[in-house]
């Protein structure tokens, strides 16, 4: 296919290895974080880790909007669908995402709630049209890439006065996630060999250094690239805007390499057939109409975190299903012996987790990491387990 | 999740603001909502049944170019003049930045 295909050539991979190769340094470890499950996913897919030199290091970051959602919030969505008899609606990535007590949506459909799979938020929209009597609430759930639909659903649904439609709304922000990751003050301004240190909300001990950045592909399309300044300037690590695809991911490690080779902390945009600076600003400002930050968010993995989250906007409180089924939902239990929380952090392999491949498979899934085929459990498990242990992140 | 695949728009519906568009070689209807000024034949990137943004096509021929540059490069010798654009931009990068890498 048309700008898929071409960016998935054998040859061109081969000789964009060689050339990083080339110009990698032996006496030092290069460790660039993917932010992106996407990224995730081609590293494992197309084995890119095995092209690269062993002093380079893909570590996995928490960009999956399902591998980073609270347990708190899918008791919620149960909650809302059995105790107000909702129609409840979201995208096929979060029904088998584990819940307390052992429930996920799609137990909890089989129970007898009225859960459904939709596509696109206009299935959505278009379920509440087909039966007024019916109350829908859309699941919404994604990084700022899924956030403009469900802007879009709310904007229909008030355009229409669509009085049986309400949006429960879990859209995370990625910049404070990046922040939060890359601590406060963290980073030596100029690359080198210190790289940057993160710790997350874990302890001093819980560190892992990174030395550049994967930045998120389709997100930034939306939100634009120069929303990742912040990561060169405050954090002085470089940050290039990648691409999906296998040597979208090779070309843009290339440029991570020279930066930091040069002691250079820059953003960089591989992906600029789909990336402006800027984005999709008409997608921005229906993000802004129809939506609000929250105070405060739960990640999972990363704690609570400021400012990291959108809630239905004021002017749209009749669409708000928090404001319109309000549940209790008690504290996440995560089951115990997932290591989910520090997998997303980077601080662990999936292989290190006991759970992995005995009691937690894709098919039965003990943590979100393992849901989502971007998780890096679930990339692990599908393409990773016949390859060598590698190389432990070596630490400060 | 949110990973957008490119289409092509094969047909666009002004009124409701929706396209048509080739996937993969299947036919699909998507939304406009969130662009502007998409044409006929254009490529969009689609994410859970909206365009998000139009793809660039001259951009995607250059990253293309950059890449293949490199097996140009690579198979040059050294001192070799480089031969294409792209191909002497990347040699110029190459020389002036420092390839050693930062004392550890
Ligand atoms: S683009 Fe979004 S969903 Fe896709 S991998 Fe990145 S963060 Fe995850
Ligand atoms: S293997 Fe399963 S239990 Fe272990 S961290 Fe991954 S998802 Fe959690």
């Amino acid at each position: 296919m048309k700008f898929v295909d071409e960016y998935r050539d054998s040859g061109l991979a081969r000789d964009l290895a060689r050339a990083i190769r080339d110009e990698i340094s032996e006496d030092r470890d290069y460790r660039l974080m993917e932010f992106c499950g996407g990224h995730t996913h081609a590293i494992f897919r197309y084995g890119v880790q095995d092209l690269m030199p062993e002093n380079l290091r893909f570590v996995h970051g928490p960009g999956c909007p399902v591998c980073v959602l609270p347990m708190a919030r899918i008791d919620q969505a149960i909650a809302m669908a059995t105790e107000h008899q909702v129609t409840l609606c979201t995208y096929g990535d979060l029904m088998r995402v584990p819940a307390s007590e052992r429930q996920s949506l799609l137990k909890a459909k089989a129970a007898g709630a009225d859960i459904r799979m939709v596509y696109s938020t206009q299935d959505a929209l278009r379920l509440a049209r087909e039966d007024a009597a019916r109350q829908v609430v859309f699941f919404a759930i994604g990084f700022e890439t899924t956030t403009p639909p469900t802007a879009v659903a709310l904007k229909a649904a008030r355009a229409e006065g669509l009085r049986n439609f309400s949006v429960f709304c879990n859209h995370v922000l990625t910049p404070p996630a990046l922040r939060a990751i890359l601590g406060s003050g963290s980073g030596n301004g100029q690359g080198g060999d210190a790289g940057s240190t993160y710790s997350g909300n874990g302890s001093d001990d819980e560190r892992v250094q990174i030395d550049g950045i994967l930045g998120p592909s389709h997100v930034s399309t939306v939100i634009g690239s120069d929303a990742y300044a912040f990561v060169a300037k405050d954090h002085g690590i470089p940050l290039v805007i990648a691409g999906f695809e296998p040597l979208d991911v090779m070309q843009s490690a290339l440029m991570l390499v020279r930066l930091i080779n040069q002691g250079k902390s820059d953003l960089q945009n591989q992906y600029s057939r789909a990336v402006s600076p800027e984005g999709n600003t008409k997608a921005q400002a229906l993000m802004r109409e129809t939506l609000a930050p929250r105070d405060t968010f739960e990640w999972r993995g990363l704690g609570w975190l400021p400012n990291s989250a959108l809630r239905v906007a004021d002017a749209y409180a009749d669409w708000d299903a928090e404001r319109r089924f309000p549940v209790t939902a008690g504290p996440s239990r995560e089951i115990k012996g997932c290591e989910c929380p520090k997998v997303l952090r980077g601080l662990m392999e999936p292989t290190d987790c006991k759970l992995f491949g005995t009691v937690c498979s894709p098919e039965n899934p003990m943590g979100a990491c393992m849901v989502s085929s971007e998780g890096a459990c679930a990339a692990y498990w599908s393409y990773g387990r016949s390859r060598q242990p590698s190389r432990p992140i070596s630490q400060p | 999740m949110c990973l957008a695949i490119p289409a092509q728009v094969l047909d666009i519906d002004s009124a409701t603001d929706m396209a048509s568009v080739s996937l993969d070689g299947v036919r699909k209807d998507i939304s406009l909502a969130l662009v502007e000024n998409v044409q006929i034949g254009d490529y969009v990137l689609v994410h859970v049944g909206y365009a998000l943004n139009r793809i660039s096509p001259e951009e995607a021929e250059e990253t293309l170019r950059l890449m293949r540059s490199f097996s140009e490069f690579t198979e040059n010798p050294p001192g070799q003049p480089a031969t294409s654009r792209a191909t002497a931009a990347i040699a110029a990068e190459t020389t002036t930045g420092e390839t050693d890498g930062p004392q550890r």
